[in-house]
């Protein structure tokens, strides 16, 4: 029996429109039907883009959000159908950590005054004195000076804000730790400072966690099982190493192609799978597999039917009908993978239809050489094009986070991407999927390289126009 | 040795740097409005002001130096032919038209003007916070039913936001009879959807806030979480608004007064039945006129400098 477990849970928002009556005129689907066990002592990770519903999830388990339908069991108890103090008095054992550690602390009351306030009302610790001696020790524990009690949270800087955050969740001490996007709003140095913290805590507590987040660095560093969604369900759980080296959702290969490697000769060579258009409206989700909008391998079957989460062995559940044939390669490609699924030229769509997936050409070099030729301009270095197409994809931002992240490694890999990640804002970190829906723009950028004389190698203009392009949603590639 | 000496010195230094700014208790941010409040020269012009009315609403029956209702000098004022006495030694902003010193009665009359600035926006205040706060509450925590009463109450204050404040005041005033207390509850009626509305429209936003959202996954209760989290974080406008409103209801007063709702007795002398009762006279002696509307002018803009200066300091966006 697992510690937490969730069955066919399902989080809709009502839509409503009227000026006088509310009509409800639709919903949202934020959570559509996710089941998942978390047990205890381990580390459940979810993963997935902006908008797919993760953070909900987190929400509705704390039932923060109205629970549509499902279970959330957690310890043999239904949370969904609790009444709601007794889903009050549950919530000491479930405990949250939020993004946004600023905004997450009463600005008018200080330390002490945040810390004690879900003891008194849970009733634990006989007096002031008392709860302030455990708060004490638990300012301790997450590493910070006694003498915060009377300081306030603006105060602090990011990290000790964050402490803070956790701490008022140890305070109660809880089981599960629910901890939503826990470092996405942190520097990368402190991230990996917060990560080690919550591993510590977990080491020596005994706790539970199900971290929501959009970094696959992190989630991979501290999951013991990823669950990855898409737009409002999960498409593949797998245990934290099975899920990084052999992802089967085309979904989840597309994510895990984003991922850079800390080497500059396999980074080179690595294939990245762009997905073609946004996230679909989660208010009018596809019919069928969520994802056969976009997906590369996509299936006439794909659009009528769902497919559900199956366990292909070892604990490795796809969602997804055509899983084990895309592995072996029975399934070619039926939608470009390429800088052209962003560009999204008519064309793009059918031509690389036959290609078969095995000796597909590294994905960038496909669409830099495409888009020069056909503009008809000489390509003078078709090798550099590569180099600054890849630069395109906005990788050198999430490099660091994975060499940084994975605690303190040694200077030793130290590139200039490093570098890079201690100019970036914490923006710069958004997620490899969110840059790439963006990208977008380059249709025009594409178009305007035919303005451009012919001595320039347009190659690079392509490469330039696209980096600002993707690069100006995120922060500064 | 020397550089070693150098380098342990700053370190002690930093210590005890750290060590200083690490020992002072946190300053919560009531405390730094309270300081930007003092190094800003609008706050403290206008609490020069008030301080002024209000010492002079507590001494000024005690320092005038006549009876403000003995018509001492009534043969020598004829304001049916025209004749007044304007500033001389003994009255120094001269005689009404039945004699009375017009300084003793703008001593006097600021005490009167105060109370009903101060007890009508207090009316305003506590009844406005009292709905703001049910319906705010009831709008962030209460779930679909808190919906349906936040909208009914808002519906209410938005039928007496439509009525034009001086309407209501005069309808308040008609109804109730004349009298002090008829302009006070009158003035302070017409504060109340103000105060309502803008107390629930920011617990509103602070409702949606993250730290709401934490204190309800700490299990806090309901009634917990409105008054230590939600309200604390939504008094600031209110505040402001208060200091506001003190002005607008000593305005409002003296129109309620000047229309002759306000009190009846005609021997205590407020500053709005005052500029009420030198109208008839203004085309002789348009001095009687201008020492209570100059009165008035300035408290409320006193009133007035300090709330704009509050909302300044109050303001989170300019937080230091």
């Amino acid at each position: 029996m697992s510690l937490l477990e969730l069955d066919d849970v399902k989080v809709h928002f009502p839509v409503k429109k009227g000026v006088f009556f509310d009509r409800t005129v639709g919903h949202v689907y934020a959570v559509d039907g996710i089941s998942l066990s978390v047990e205890a002592g381990q580390t459940y990770g979810l993963v997935g883009e902006s908008g797919c519903g993760k953070t909900t999830l987190g929400r509705a388990v704390l039932r923060l959000v109205d629970i549509t339908s499902g279970e959330v069991v957690f310890d043999g108890t239904d949370l969904a159908k609790l009444p709601d103090e007794e889903m009050r008095q549950f919530r000491r054992r479930l405990q949250m950590v939020f993004q946004d550690p600023l905004g997450s602390l009463n600005p008018r009351q200080n330390i002490e005054s945040i810390l004690s306030e879900g003891m008194a009302a849970h009733g634990i610790g006989t007096d002031r004195a008392d709860r302030r001696e455990k708060i004490k020790a638990i300012l301790a524990r997450v590493g910070l000076p006694a003498n915060s009690l009377s300081r306030y949270p603006h105060e602090f800087s990011g990290g000790q804000r964050q402490r803070i955050g956790i701490a008022r969740a140890l305070v109660l001490e809880p089981d599960v730790i629910i901890c939503d996007e826990p470092v996405s709003a942190l520097d990368v140095s402190i991230q990996a400072q917060v990560i080690n913290l919550l591993e510590e805590l977990q080491e020596s507590l005994g706790l539970t966690y199900l971290v929501i987040a959009h970094d696959l660095a992190v989630v991979r560093h501290i999951s013991d099982v990823i669950g990855v969604m898409y737009l409002g369900s999960l498409v593949e759980e797998a245990p934290s190493d099975a899920l990084y080296a052999g992802p089967k959702h085309p979904y989840t290969r597309a994510l895990m192609s984003a991922v850079p490697v800390p080497d500059p000769e396999v980074e080179d060579r690595r294939e990245r799978i762009l997905l073609q258009g946004d996230l679909p409206s989660p208010a009018n989700p596809p019919a069928g597999c969520r994802f056969h909008t976009r997906c590369p391998w996509v299936q006439e079957k794909c659009a009528l039917e769902r497919p559900v989460l199956t366990d292909l062995g070892d604990g490795h559940k796809v969602a997804c009908h055509f899983a084990a044939e895309i592995e072996n390669g029975t399934i070619g490609l039926t939608r470009a993978t390429g800088i052209e699924a962003v560009v999204g030229t008519d064309k793009s769509a059918d031509v690389d239809a036959a290609e078969p997936v095995a000796d597909k050409v590294p994905a960038a070099k496909v669409p830099a050489q495409k888009a020069s030729v056909e503009d008809a301009v000489v390509v003078a270095k078709p090798v550099a094009v590569e180099d600054e197409v890849v630069v395109e994809t906005p990788v050198a931002v999430e490099a660091p986070v994975a060499g940084k992240s994975v605690a303190e490694k040694p200077a030793d890999v130290d590139t200039d991407a490093d570098v890079a990640a201690e100019n970036e804002s914490d923006e710069a970190a958004a997620p490899e999927e969110e840059a790439v829906d963006k990208a977008v723009p380059e249709d025009k950028a594409v178009d305007k390289d035919k303005a451009v004389p012919e001595d320039k190698p347009a190659s690079d203009e392509v490469a330039d126009a696209a980096g600002t392009g993707a690069g100006g949603k995120t922060g500064s590639a | 040795m020397t550089t070693l000496t150098k380098r342990a010195d700053k370190i002690d230094r930093l210590a005890e740097l750290t060590q200083q700014t690490e020992s002072t208790s946190g300053a919560s941010l009531w405390r730094e409005a309270l300081r930007r409040l003092r190094n800003s020269k609008m706050a403290i012009i206008g609490a020069v002001v008030i301080g002024l009315f209000v010492v002079m609403a507590i001494v000024g029956p005690w320092v005038a130096p006549y009876s403000p209702t003995a018509q001492t000098w009534r043969g020598e004022v004829f304001a049916n032919q025209g004749k007044f006495v304007g500033m001389r030694g003994e009255n120094w902003f001269g005689l009404d038209h039945l004699g009375r010193d017009l300084f003793s009665r703008m001593l006097v009359g600021a005490r009167q003007t105060l109370l009903v600035g101060v007890v009508s926006m207090l009316i305003g205040l506590v009844i406005g916070a009292v709905v703001g706060i049910l319906s705010g509450a009831a709008a962030t925590l209460g779930g679909k039913v808190g919906q349906r009463i936040d909208t009914v109450i808002m519906r209410i204050t938005d039928l007496m936001l439509s009525l034009p404040s001086l309407l209501l005041a005069v309808s308040v005033a008609a109804v109730m009879g004349q009298s002090l207390t008829t302009v006070m509850i009158a003035v302070g009626v017409v504060q109340i959807p103000v105060f309502a509305r803008l107390l629930r429209g920011s617990m509103l936003a602070q409702g949606g806030a993250d730290y709401v959202l934490a204190a309800k996954a700490l299990g806090i209760r309901k009634k917990r979480i409105v008054l230590t989290q939600i309200l604390p974080n939504s008094l600031s406008p209110v505040i402001v608004q208060a200091t506001l409103s003190l002005a607008t209801a000593i305005i409002e007063a003296a129109a309620l007064s000047y229309l002759g709702l306000g009190n009846p007795d005609p021997a205590i002398p407020e500053w709005g039945v005052m500029l009420s009762q030198a109208q008839r006279f203004f085309d002789n002696e348009p001095m009687m006129a201008a020492y209570p509307a100059v009165g008035i002018i300035i408290t409320a803009l006193g009133f007035t400098l300090l709330g704009e200066a509050m909302r300044e300091a109050l303001d989170p966006k300019l937080r230091g």
